[in-house]
Formats: structure tokens, C-alpha cells, sequence
């Protein structure tokens, strides 16, 4: 009985769950609630708001206040900066997961890259802006480099700082998953390695490297403490601007201009995650 | 190939290796794991690198040229099939790095796929079709180049069991119809038996015996060889004037100039028979209890113990139906050529350890 | 067709132990890529952090040196904010119970997703995705509500935690996920409950000693994130470690405390790291 329980091949043994008379994802009850508590239900929260006038009902036309200048300058402001990091992350991320990926998978290299990406892309933020300040800054160890305050260069290089590990983490398994055979397979039928990349394992990695690039614009837009501390910008960033128009005492309407803010980074990042769940299904059916 | 050898640190993988392939022949690479048989074929394919020798194709000194210059094909174990093209695309894609046009390219892929019968299946892909038919696919991807010589890499151990035998054959027919120079290397040995020309036999790094299938099973050239394909019992007895004498029965000798003295000798299980029925008091050499009956389909293998070891034979299934274990029988054995191993210790007679 | 042939008699003896043929050739094209691509990315990461340690060990007078500023991280004090050190208190009391309750929430989650409920892992791997790309700043304002409640009882800043553990989840699954699907969770499960075991030993006796590296990653991935979390702590009124560092640069832009504290956070992260890496190899055979 306990056996039959214990597996979940065909429609018997959730017969059998059901006769122990509470179904399986029961167990995933408590898992469920948290994320459905902290996570679902404030992003909800701030759809709806969004969506609403100082006074609670409900005011769909507040969706056009996204189009007023200001905030799209915001809005493109944030794009610039995060299409760009993502995309350097991108290329550099893959290219350095490439690095370590091609080692051996059970060596010290690999294990110190992993684990070295895994702190250094949390290390945006605060830290990272004193890093560079040190680096860079006024009485900074290299020159002076002045273009790096001009917006978007140098926080952009900061961006990317914390980009490329986020690359490595998220596109390396990808990697992994080309089997060696066809590499030998292309190869015994005449092709180059360049060829094999064109052919082969260019298209098998395409979908994952165009969802590590979603997963770092998406994550590129939320990026917050690293504008706060990078002083020397003026920062025409979106999650700047929610941060102002929630700390300053101006009455509520700035309440519901930050959600409306918060609303549109909430459907960019619809978008991006759309597209990343469907490159995603392409990718894992090749490369598992 | 010629010399060739590989070795891995100080693990030697091959060790002088020698080896023809006539055109159109078949030869199966038969041995336990870590032989050298894959890396032997590895070799050939240029996916790795000898430490010495030289490989030749129609006189033609291949060594130093690299994996994708050799034209050969090759048809790997499993998941070698590119998932994100369709059957067609997969079994064109030598053609289409070799810049053959579309129209051509197609003619041929669906040619090859005719041949392997899987001409319905053109636009399937990889994961949507069955282990068994993703090799036939991989082999039609491999003939499609019109290479010089083929190459398996234990194709079928990836497949069931039906199956297994299914594509055995047919890999053997589509070779024979195309006729092209093969090498197939397997650790089962009835693919080896049923389908090669000839068959090589390997040992760590070495080969052991080339010869056709007939050859290596009935006149095994090492004790290894003997052990490895078929099955062996192994019994005391005395080599006199060129026979050995094996519980009472004079047998010939393979090798006839073996020196007199105590030896093992290798007895196939066919070749042992049922004398007659014995009377429960009855003793003699291959006199014996039955222990055990193995029912194998036309043929049933019985188990019998002799009082100082057991033996092993084959016999028609019509005949072992009339024994039970228990049963008092003796045994008689045909007076075949066998194969000797010096000391009266079975322990230090065994030079190969295989079952 | 062409024959495969042997060629004369006495075979060629090259010297032994270096294969020069393609393959050799290829692989030390690889390596040398290799090494030349991790230079180039070890320089671009260790610059900012080496700089960082040069200001760290910055004396009164430029050129100097001195430990001041390491020394100062247990005793340092600005005006009007709390001393630095309760905030690394702080910070790492919530990276422990952040950790535990990841753990505890994820592992036995994933195991029976895993085993029982299989058509709820893409719902699962979803979720936990999600919070990698909802910006912070969504979820604090629509947490506001709810902290805002949580700090009329003026509960201390652990509370962030039931937040942390959600940004932790990107990270997290994706570390265990690892780890499980590199064992056959199945058949370990269905041995050991033949033999007798609870749910609670298998997953805990039987599962879980397997997944050693991957469970020591996601903590290392989660403690990470709560060491370098600022934006929620900030926006919420709260005094965690980044938020401290940025209310000293404040008043203080270049105090030396501000580079020796991250420097100190960034060796503890590679500490754990460390640590990992022993930890996970002890157990390694070969397969």
C-alpha cells in the first residue's frame, strides 16, 4: 500500500492517494499560501490601486497618465539602461559561461565561478556603488574617468557588474545540456566548428540565451539601490521616482502615482516573463 | 590500422593494435567494457588521437587528418539525432555542409530514408519518434554522405530487447545492400555472432582473435576468447599423446602439440549429450544428479552436478522434458576439438575472468 | 568501397604520453581561450573589490596605512543613526532565519512536488521565478500595507524575513532543482518507504543527504541576498546592514568604515563559499 502510494505512474495510485482521503498537493499547501501571502497578493494590490482614484473607485483612465511625458521620459530612461546592461551581460555572461562550462564539471574552477557568481550577483546595490566610487571616484585608485558619470555609461558598467554572474547562473545549465554527441556527430559529417555553431549549437541555445537576456532586463528594471547610492547621477529612473513619490509628504495622489508607476514596471515585466516561459518550453524539450 | 595505440596516463587503452577491414566486409569489435573496442572506433572517426600507428583507407594514410575530413559515418549509441531539426533535415545535413542543392539534398535525404523504411516519419522530430527508429534515422544521416566506411558505436544498446534484434538485422541488410566497409563494435555477442563477417575479439587493448563468427565460437583461440563468447564448462583432465583425457572420454586437442600434463579444458554445453537415464546407484565420471533445467525456447540447458563439480548442457528441449531436478542421468561428450588451459587449479588456469 | 587497411610491417613508435594530433590541438586552443576569458573577467571583478580593500586600509593622511577603519566597524557610531554594529546583527540574524525558513519551505515543497504532485512543477517553477523580475519596489508598495500594521506593534526589523525568503526563491529553486533532479528521487522515496519510512524520515534521512550541495548552494545564494538587501529595508523604515552603510556615506561620503564593512561582508560571503566547496567535495566519487 505504501509502495502504491509512492508512485505516481498512471491513474491507480492517485486512486489510491485519494483513498488515503487528502489529495497529494495538499503538501503543497503551506508553499502555496507564503508566496500567495507575499507575493501575489502585493502585486495585486498594486494592479488594483493602480487602477484607482485617490478617493477608491475605480479609474481606468489613470492608465493614460502612463503616457504623460514625464513618465515616459522615466520609462525610457530605465529601458536605455537596462537594455543595455542586459545586453552586455549578456554576451559577456555567455561567453564566460562558455569558459566555465567547457572545464571539468566536477573541478575547482567551475565550483569557485559558481559560487563566486552566485555572491557577486546579489553585490549590486550600496557595496557595488562604493566599489566604484573607490575605483573611480574623486580620489579613486584608476583616473578619472568623467564619462563615467555621464548617464547611462558608467552605471552602466555598474549594471553589468552584477549582470554577467546573473548570466552565468541562469545560462550555464543551458550549456550543459548540448551533449557531446553532437558535437562528435556534426563533426564526423564534415563540419567545422564554426558550422556546428551555426547549425547546431547556435539554435539549440538560442531560446535559453534570449531568456537569460529577458531574466536581465527584467531584472536590470528593478534595480534600485544602486541608483541610490550612485549619487553622482540624476536619476531619471523609474524606481527613483517611485521612491520620491513615495517618501515625499505631498498628499495621496502621489500614493497612486507610485503604484501607477509600480503598475507599468509590473506589465513590462509581464511581457518579459511571457516571453521568457515561452522560450523557456522550447529550450527544456531540446536540452534536458 | 596499423600499431595503434592509445593510452590514457598510465592506463594503456590500446596496445599495438592491428587490424584489416576488406571492402564491403562487416567486423564486429566484441569485448567487456574498457576493452578498446569504442576507442578503437574513436580512433578510426578521428574523435580522438592515437599516441602511434597509422590508420589507412584505400591506401590512403588518414592519421593525421581531422574528425570532419575523414568521410566516414558514424552512428553513435544515443542522442546524437540534432533535436531541433525534423527527421529530414537531420538526414540532409552532411549534404547541406558538403553545399549540395536543396532539390538534391532532399532527393537523396528521402532515398536514405526509403532504405531505412522510415520514409513517413521525413518531418517528425527527433523526440516524437521511437529509440529504435531514431538509430535507423542516425544510420540513414550517416549512409547519406556516401562515406567510405561505417561506424557503429553499440547502436542498439540503448533499445529494447525486440527491437534490438528487429534493427540488428536490419542494419546488417542495409549494409550488405549498400556494401560498405563496416565496423560495429558491441559488448553482446550474439549481435556480433548473427550479424559479422568476422569478428574481433579484444582484451584490454588487445585483440584476441579475428576470425569469422563460426571460427570463434567453435575453434576460440584463447581461453579468454572461449570463456568470453558462449558459454564454457570448465573440467579437469590429463593431456596424453595430443587428446586430453576428460572424465573418462578422449577428446582432441585444438592445439595438438600441447605438452602431457594436468589441464582445464573448455567444453561447450552443446557439446555435452544424455547418455542415458542412470539407476540411482549408478556412478561414473558424468554420472550425475540434474539440478537445475534452464528452458530456453528449442533448446533447455540442464544443469547437473557430477559429485566434485558441475556441468552445464545444452540439450534439445524434447529430450530435457523427460528429466526433473533430480533426476540420475550421464552424460556423454562429442568428441569436438576443445581448448586447454596448463594446471589442474581452475584458479590459476583462469586467465579471463568472464562469465 | 574502400578498404580499411593495415599498412607494413613494423609498426611506427612515436614518443609516448603527448597525442599531437587534432583533438590535442583543439583542446589546447580551448584552454588557452579559457584562460584568457577568465583573466580578463577575474580582472574586471576584482578591480572595484581591490580598490575597495586599498580604502579599507586607508591611514589618516593619503598613502598611509592603517587598520582604523577595520577596527571601527565593531565601535563605529555616527550621529543620529544607530551604531553600525547592531545593524550587522542585525543582518545576520535575518540571513539565519532567512535560511531556515527557505529551507523549510522549499525542500519538502520541491521533494513532494517532486514525487507526488508532478503537474504542479511548472506552476511551481513559475512562482518561484517570479520575484527575480517583480521589482522590489512593487512589492513594498503593496507590502506597505501590511508592514505598515506589522510596525504599529513595533516588531523588530527581523520581520523583513518573511519577505526575504520570496526574493530568495529565484535562487534558491533554482540551486535544489539542481540538486534533485541530479538523483532519482522516486526510486530512493519508494525504497525507503518499503522499508518502512515516514514521509518526514524520507524526506528528511533519505532525500535530503543527497542534495548536501545543492541545499549548502541555496543557503549560500540566500545569505548572499540578505547580506547585500537594501531596497526593501530602505523603503520600509528599516536598519539593515546596506541601509546603514548608505545612511554613514550620508553624512561621511568617504569614512573608511563604509569600505572595510563591505569588504568584511564580501570576505564572509566568500567564506561560506568556502565552505561550500569543501563541504560539497568531501562525498565526491566519481559519478
Amino acid at each position: 500500500m505504501a509502495v502504491a502510494a509512492a508512485t505516481e505512474t498512471g491513474a491507480r495510485p492517485s486512486r489510491a492517494g485519494r483513498r488515503l482521503s487528502t489529495p497529494a498537493w495538499v503538501g503543497t499547501v503551506p508553499f502555496l499560501a507564503y508566496v500567495a501571502i507575499f507575493l501575489v497578493w502585493p502585486t495585486g494590490i498594486v494592479v488594483v490601486d493602480a487602477l484607482k482614484n485617490p478617493n477608491g473607485a475605480w479609474a481606468f483612465s489613470n492608465i493614460t497618465e502612463l503616457g504623460n511625458p514625464l513618465v515616459r521620459g522615466y520609462f525610457i530612461g530605465s529601458f536605455k539602461l537596462c537594455l543595455l546592461s542586459s545586453l552586455l551581460g549578456a554576451v559577456f555572461g555567455a561567453i564566460l559561461a562558455y569558459a566555465v562550462a567547457s572545464g571539468d564539471p566536477d573541478g575547482t574552477v567551475r565550483r569557485l565561478y559558481l559560487a563566486v557568481s552566485g555572491v557577486l550577483a546579489q553585490f549590486g546595490g550600496v557595496t557595488l556603488a562604493f566599489a566604484f566610487l573607490a575605483l573611480i571616484g574623486p580620489v579613486g585608485l584608476l583616473f578619472h574617468a568623467s564619462w563615467f558619470y555621464s548617464f547611462p555609461w558608467g552605471i552602466t558598467v555598474i549594471y553589468t557588474y552584477f549582470q554577467i554572474p546573473l548570466m552565468v547562473l541562469v545560462f550555464l545549465p543551458a550549456i550543459d545540456g548540448l551533449k557531446v554527441q553532437w558535437r562528435e556527430a556534426s563533426e564526423n559529417l564534415g563540419a567545422s566548428a564554426w558550422q556546428y555553431w551555426r547549425h547546431v549549437g547556435g539554435p539549440l541555445l538560442a531560446p535559453a540565451f534570449l531568456g537569460g537576456l529577458l531574466l536581465l532586463f527584467a531584472n536590470a528594471l528593478s534595480a534600485f539601490a544602486t541608483i541610490i547610492a550612485w549619487e553622482n547621477q540624476i536619476a531619471y529612473i523609474v524606481p527613483q521616482q517611485i521612491s520620491t513619490a513615495l517618501s515625499s509628504e505631498v498628499g495621496l495622489s502621489n500614493v497612486n502615482v507610485a503604484d501607477l508607476l509600480a503598475l507599468g514596471m509590473v506589465i513590462m515585466v509581464a511581457i518579459v516573463m511571457t516571453g521568457y516561459a515561452l522560450l523557456q518550453r522550447r529550450a527544456a524539450r531540446w536540452l534536458r | 590500422m596499423e600499431g595503434l595505440s592509445r593510452h590514457y596516463g598510465a592506463v594503456v587503452a590500446l596496445d599495438q593494435l592491428d587490424l584489416t577491414v576488406h571492402p564491403g566486409e562487416l567486423v564486429a569489435l566484441l569485448g567487456p567494457s574498457g576493452c578498446g573496442k569504442t576507442t578503437t572506433l574513436r580512433l578510426v572517426a578521428g574523435l580522438e588521437d592515437a599516441d602511434s600507428g597509422h590508420i589507412t583507407v584505400g591506401g590512403k594514410d588518414i592519421t593525421r587528418l581531422s574528425a570532419a575530413k575523414r568521410d566516414m559515418g558514424m552512428v553513435f549509441q544515443a542522442y546524437s539525432l540534432f533535436p531541433h531539426m525534423t527527421v529530414r533535415q537531420n538526414v540532409a545535413f552532411g549534404l547541406r555542409l558538403r553545399r549540395v542543392s536543396a532539390a538534391q539534398r532532399d532527393k537523396r535525404a528521402m532515398e536514405m530514408l526509403d532504405l531505412v523504411g522510415l520514409s513517413t516519419q521525413a518531418d517528425r522530430y527527433p523526440h516524437q519518434i521511437s529509440g529504435g527508429q531514431q538509430q535507423r534515422v542516425a544510420l540513414a544521416r550517416a549512409l547519406a554522405i556516401e562515406p567510405q566506411v561505417l561506424l557503429l558505436d553499440e547502436p542498439l544498446s540503448a533499445l529494447d530487447a525486440k527491437v534490438r534484434a528487429q534493427l540488428r538485422d536490419e542494419i546488417r541488410r542495409i549494409q550488405l545492400e549498400v556494401g560498405i566497409t563496416t565496423l560495429f563494435v558491441t559488448h553482446d555477442q550474439e549481435e556480433a555472432l548473427a550479424i559479422a563477417d568476422r569478428v574481433g575479439v579484444m582484451r584490454e587493448g588487445r585483440l584476441e582473435q579475428l576470425a569469422p563468427p563460426t571460427e570463434v565460437y567453435s575453434r576460440p583461440a584463447t581461453s579468454f576468447v572461449a570463456e568470453f563468447v558462449g558459454l564454457s564448462n570448465r573440467l579437469d583432465g590429463e593431456v596424453r599423446g595430443g587428446e586430453v583425457i576428460v572424465r573418462g572420454c578422449k577428446l582432441p586437442l585444438v592445439e595438438k602439440d600441447t605438452p602431457d600434463g594436468q589441464v582445464v579444458a573448455l567444453v561447450r554445453p552443446e557439446a555435452m549429450s544424455l547418455a542415458s537415464q542412470a539407476p540411482d546407484s549408478g556412478s561414473g565420471p558424468l554420472t550425475g544428479t540434474v539440478i537445475a533445467i534452464t528452458f530456453l525456447g528449442a533448446t533447455s540447458r540442464v544443469t547437473v552436478d557430477l559429485g566434485d563439480t558441475r556441468v552445464m548442457a545444452q540439450l534439445p528441449t524434447s529430450e530435457a522434458s523427460t528429466l526433473a531436478a533430480g533426476s540420475r542421468v550421464v552424460l556423454a561428450i562429442r568428441p569436438d576439438p576443445v581448448l586447454v588451459s596448463a594446471g589442474a587449479d581452475p584458479a590459476a588456469a583462469a586467465a579471463g575472468e568472464e562469465a | 568501397m574502400a578498404a580499411l587497411t593495415s599498412v607494413g610491417e613494423t609498426p611506427l613508435t612515436a614518443p609516448a604520453g603527448r597525442p599531437s594530433g587534432m583533438q590535442a590541438r583543439r583542446r589546447k586552443r580551448l584552454n588557452m581561450f579559457r584562460y584568457v576569458v577568465f583573466t580578463v573577467f577575474g580582472l574586471f571583478f576584482l578591480l572595484p573589490l581591490l580598490a575597495m580593500v586599498r580604502f579599507s586600509l586607508e591611514g589618516a593622511k593619503l598613502g598611509t596605512w592603517s587598520v582604523t577603519a577595520w577596527k571601527q566597524i565593531a565601535s563605529y557610531s555616527g550621529t543620529g543613526i544607530p551604531p553600525l554594529i547592531s545593524s550587522i546583527e542585525i543582518t545576520l540574524e535575518l540571513a539565519v532565519i532567512t535560511c531556515v525558513v527557505m529551507l523549510v519551505l522549499l525542500v519538502p515543497t520541491m521533494i513532494w512536488v517532486r514525487l507526488r504532485v508532478q503537474w504542479l512543477a511548472r506552476t511551481m517553477e513559475f512562482l518561484c521565478l517570479l520575484p527575480l523580475t517583480i521589482p522590489a519596489i512593487v512589492l513594498v508598495v503593496g507590502l506597505g500595507a501590511i508592514y505598515n500594521k506589522i510596525q504599529h506593534y513595533s516588531l523588530s526589523a527581523l520581520m523583513l524575513f518573511w519577505v526575504y525568503v520570496i526574493l530568495a526563491l529565484p535562487y534558491a529553486y533554482r540551486a535544489l532543482a539542481a540538486g534533485l533532479s541530479a538523483i532519482d528521487v522516486t526510486t530512493l522515496s519508494e525504497a525507503a518507504r518499503s522499508l518502512g519510512a515516514s514521509w518526514f524520515s524520507v524526506m528528511v534521512r533519505v532525500i535530503a543527504p543527497n542534495m548536501r550541495q545543492a541545499i549548502l548552494n541555496a543557503v549560500l545564494l540566500t545569505a548572499a541576498l540578505v547580506l547585500g538587501e537594501f531596497t526593501i529595508a530602505y523603503l520600509l523604515l528599516y536598519n539593515n546592514l546596506q541601509v546603514e552603510l548608505y545612511s554613514i556615506s550620508r553624512n561621511t561620503p568617504n569614512a573608511g568604515v563604509l569600505f572595510s564593512t563591505s569588504v568584511a561582508a564580501l570576505l564572509f560571503g566568500f567564506a561560506l563559499l568556502m565552505i561550500l566547496s569543501y563541504a560539497g567535495r568531501r562525498r565526491r566519487g566519481r559519478g
